[in-house]
C-alpha cells in the first residue's frame, strides 16, 4: 500500500517537474534546456519575496510564477529569436543560460538550511495505515489539475488553438495569422511558469539548492524521452513508469540504485520505440 | 538584417569619401579543395605554409619558454583542445555531444583503476585507456545512434551525470573519495612535450581525415542521413566508429590528466569538461577542428587569470558561448581564415 501511495507521489512530482519542459517542446520544438534552472531559481525568487520583501507566501509564490513566465518570454524575444531553426545553436544557448543561472546561485550562496519555502499546510493523514503530510497530497491535487486545467486552456481557447496550429504545422499557421515568434516566445512563458508551479509546490518539501536544478532536468529529459517529447499522455505514463519503478527499487533494492531506473529506463525505451512510448508525429524527420 | 547593415556601413563609408570604394579579391591559389593548390612560386608556398608552420612551432617552443604555472597551463589548454577537437569531430558527422565529461571519465577512471589496483605505469595505462575508454564510450552510446541532434545531445548531456551519481552512491572504485596517490609521469619534459604532440597530431589527423573519403561519408551523414542510406552506407556503424574516435581522443585527456593530478575521483565526469570543449570550438567556429583548437587556446589561459572568480567561471565560459553563438556564429577562425585569403584595398571610383 505504502509503495502505491509513495509510488503515485512520486509519479506526479516527475510529472510536474516534466509538464513545462514538454509543453515549451510540443508547440514550439524548442528543448529547453534552462528548465531545471528556471524551477530553482523561481523558488529562490520566491524566498526573496518572502523573507527580504516580507510579503505573505501565497503573494510570493504567485509573483515568482510570473516572474519566471516573463523570463522565460525575455529569454526567447531576447537570445532565441535570433537563432530561431538552428537547432544546434537553440540547444547550446538554451543549456548555457541554464548553466549561467545555476552557477550564479551557486556563486550567491545560496544554500543551507534557511533557504526553505514554507508549507502550504501542516500536518498530515493516514490513508490505509500509511501516514502522508498534506503537502504531498496537495502536490497530487496540484499536479492532477494542472493537466487538467492545461488540457482546457490547449483545447477550448483562442490561444490554445494557436497553440495546437503552430505545433501541427508552423508554416500553415503562419499563413492563417498566427505569429509563430510570439506564439513561440508565449510556450516559453507557459512553459517556464509551468516549472515555477512546480517549484512552489514541490520545494517545501525540502532544503533549496541549486544542484536540485540539474536534478530537474535530468527526469523532465528522461521522463520526456521515454514518454515520446511531445505528447502529454506519454508523459503522464512514463511519469509513473519512471515514478513507481524508482519507488520499488529503492523498496526492494535500495535507495542508493534508485538513479539507475531512470537511464535505464531510457535506454530500453529507445532500444525498443526510440520515438518513446507515445511520440507519433516528428518521428521520422528528427528522432531516427 | 546583416545585408541592411552593412549598407549602412556602406552608405558611411560613402559620405566620408565618394570618390573610393572598398575592392575586396581572393587569392586564387586555391584550385578545387582545401587539400588540392596549384602553386607557381615561393611566395605562394610560403603563404600556404604560414598559417599551418607558426601555430606548430609555437606549440613545440612555447614548453621550453613556459615554466612552472604558465607551463602547466599549457599542458591544460592542450588537454581542453583534444576534448573540444572530439567534440568538433563527432559534431562534423551529425552528433552534438552535451558529454564531452563522459569520454573524458572513461579514459581518467580506466587508467586510475589500472594505476591503483594494478600498479602500471603510465606508459601503459594510457594506451589501453584510450583504447578501452573509447570503446566504453562507443558502447554506452551505441544504443542512442540512431537518434540525431537534440535528442543525442539530451543522451549525452545525462549519462555523465547519471554516471556521477551512480559512483557518488554505490561507491564503486573509490566512490566520492575517488582513487589518489597514483604513478606520476617519470620526466615532466616527457608528459608535457607529450600533451603537445598529441594536441598537433590530433588537430592535423583530424583535418586530413575528414577530407578523405572516410570523413566525406561521415560528413554526409550530418548533411543528408538518407542519401549516405541510400548509397547502401550502413550508417549506424559509421557513427559508432565515429564515436570510438572522439571516445579514443577524449579517453586519452582523461588519462592524462589522472596521472598528471595523480588523482581520479568524481570530478573527472564534471561539467566543466563539457561545457569547455563546446565554449572552444564555438568560440573558434565549428567545422574546422582549427578553430576548436585556437578556441581552447583561447579560452583556457583566459579562464586561468580568472581562477580568482572561482565558481564564476563555469558561468563566464556560457555568457562566451551564447555571446559567440549569437554574435559570431562562424567563430574566430572561419573569420581570420577569410581574411588571411582576401586581399582588401581601396579603390578610386570612376
Amino acid at each position: 500500500m505504502s509503495t502505491l501511495i509513495y509510488g503515485t507521489i512520486t509519479s506526479i512530482v516527475l510529472a510536474l517537474y516534466t509538464i513545462g519542459f514538454s509543453l515549451t517542446y510540443g508547440i514550439s520544438g524548442l528543448a529547453n534546456f534552462a528548465h531545471g534552472a528556471l524551477y530553482i531559481l523561481s523558488g529562490f525568487v520566491a524566498w526573496s519575496f518572502l523573507n527580504q520583501a516580507g510579503l505573505p507566501f501565497f503573494l510570493s509564490a504567485i509573483l515568482a510564477i510570473l516572474i519566471s513566465g516573463l523570463i522565460g518570454f525575455a529569454f526567447y524575444w531576447g537570445l532565441l529569436l535570433r537563432i530561431r531553426g538552428i537547432a544546434l545553436s537553440e540547444l547550446i544557448v538554451t543549456f548555457a543560460a541554464g548553466i549561467t543561472i545555476l552557477e550564479l546561485l551557486m556563486w550567491k550562496g545560496f544554500y543551507g538550511i534557511q533557504y526553505s519555502l514554507p508549507l502550504f499546510l501542516r500536518g498530515g493523514v493516514e490513508i490505509k495505515g500509511v501516514a502522508v503530510d498534506y503537502q504531498r497530497l496537495f502536490v497530487v491535487g496540484t499536479g492532477i489539475l494542472l493537466v487538467i486545467l492545461l488540457w482546457l486552456f490547449v483545447h477550448h481557447t483562442k490561444i490554445g488553438l494557436a497553440f495546437r496550429g503552430i505545433a501541427q504545422n508552423e508554416r500553415t499557421a503562419l499563413s492563417l495569422g498566427i505569429e509563430s515568434d510570439w506564439i513561440g516566445a508565449l510556450s516559453l512563458a507557459f512553459g517556464s511558469a509551468l516549472a515555477a508551479v512546480a517549484a512552489m509546490v514541490i520545494l517545501p518539501m525540502g532544503i533549496m539548492e541549486s544542484a536540485i536544478g540539474y536534478n530537474v532536468l535530468i527526469y523532465a529529459l528522461s521522463v520526456a524521452i521515454v514518454g515520446g517529447l511531445e505528447s502529454t499522455s506519454g508523459m503522464i505514463v512514463a511519469s509513473f513508469i519512471i515514478g513507481f519503478g524508482q519507488v520499488i527499487t529503492a523498496k526492494y533494492i535500495g535507495a542508493r540504485w534508485m538513479i539507475i531506473v531512470p537511464l535505464s529506463a531510457i535506454i530500453l525505451v529507445l532500444a525498443i520505440r526510440p520515438s518513446g512510448l507515445f511520440g507519433k508525429f516528428k518521428e521520422l524527420e528528427e528522432r531516427v | 538584417m546583416v545585408n541592411l547593415r552593412n549598407l549602412k556601413k556602406g552608405s558611411r563609408l560613402a559620405d566620408r569619401d565618394t570618390s573610393y570604394r572598398k575592392k575586396r579579391l581572393d587569392r586564387g591559389i586555391k584550385v578545387r579543395a582545401d587539400t588540392l593548390f596549384a602553386i607557381s612560386s615561393h611566395r605562394e608556398i610560403f603563404y600556404l605554409l604560414l598559417p599551418r608552420v607558426v601555430p606548430v612551432v609555437a606549440l613545440l617552443v612555447l614548453p621550453l619558454l613556459l615554466t612552472g604555472y604558465w607551463g602547466k597551463v599549457l599542458v591544460f589548454a592542450c588537454m581542453y583542445g583534444l576534448l573540444a577537437l572530439s567534440w568538433d569531430f563527432l559534431a562534423s558527422c551529425g552528433l552534438f555531444s552535451l558529454g564531452q565529461a563522459l569520454f573524458f571519465g572513461f579514459g581518467a577512471y580506466v587508467a586510475g583503476i589500472l594505476s591503483y589496483y594494478l600498479h602500471w605505469t603510465p606508459a601503459i595505462t594510457l594506451p589501453i585507456a584510450t583504447l578501452v575508454g573509447g570503446l566504453l564510450s562507443a558502447a554506452f552510446l551505441c544504443p542512442v545512434v540512431r537518434l540525431r541532434g537534440v535528442y543525442f545531445a539530451m543522451v549525452t548531456l545525462m549519462l555523465p551525470m547519471l554516471l556521477m551519481k551512480m559512483i557518488e552512491t554505490t561507491e564503486l572504485v573509490g566512490g566520492g573519495h575517488g582513487l589518489s596517490a597514483l604513478a606520476p609521469f617519470h620526466n615532466e619534459w616527457i608528459a608535457r612535450y607529450l600533451a603537445v604532440v598529441a594536441f598537433l597530431a590530433c588537430l592535423f589527423g583530424f583535418r586530413r581525415l575528414i577530407n578523405e573519403d572516410y570523413g566525406l561519408v561521415l560528413k554526409a551523414i550530418r548533411d543528408d542521413d538518407r542519401a549516405v542510406m541510400s548509397a547502401a552506407i550502413n550508417i549506424y556503424w559509421r557513427k559508432i566508429q565515429a564515436l570510438f574516435i572522439a571516445g579514443a581522443v577524449g579517453s586519452f585527456a582523461g588519462a592524462f590528466m589522472t596521472h598528471h593530478y595523480q588523482f581520479v575521483g568524481m570530478s573527472a565526469f564534471a561539467l566543466d569538461y563539457s561545457i569547455l570543449p563546446i565554449a572552444a570550438a564555438a568560440l573558434g567556429g565549428p567545422g574546422t577542428f582549427a578553430g576548436a583548437a585556437l578556441g581552447s587556446m583561447i579560452l583556457v589561459p583566459l579562464s586561468e587569470s580568472l581562477r580568482a572568480l572561482g565558481g564564476l567561471r563555469i558561468a563566464l565560459y556560457c555568457i562566451i558561448l551564447i555571446a559567440s553563438v549569437i554574435v559570431l556564429p562562424e567563430g574566430i577562425f572561419h573569420y581570420m581564415e577569410r581574411k588571411y585569403h582576401q586581399f582588401e584595398k581601396l579603390v578610386k571610383v570612376g
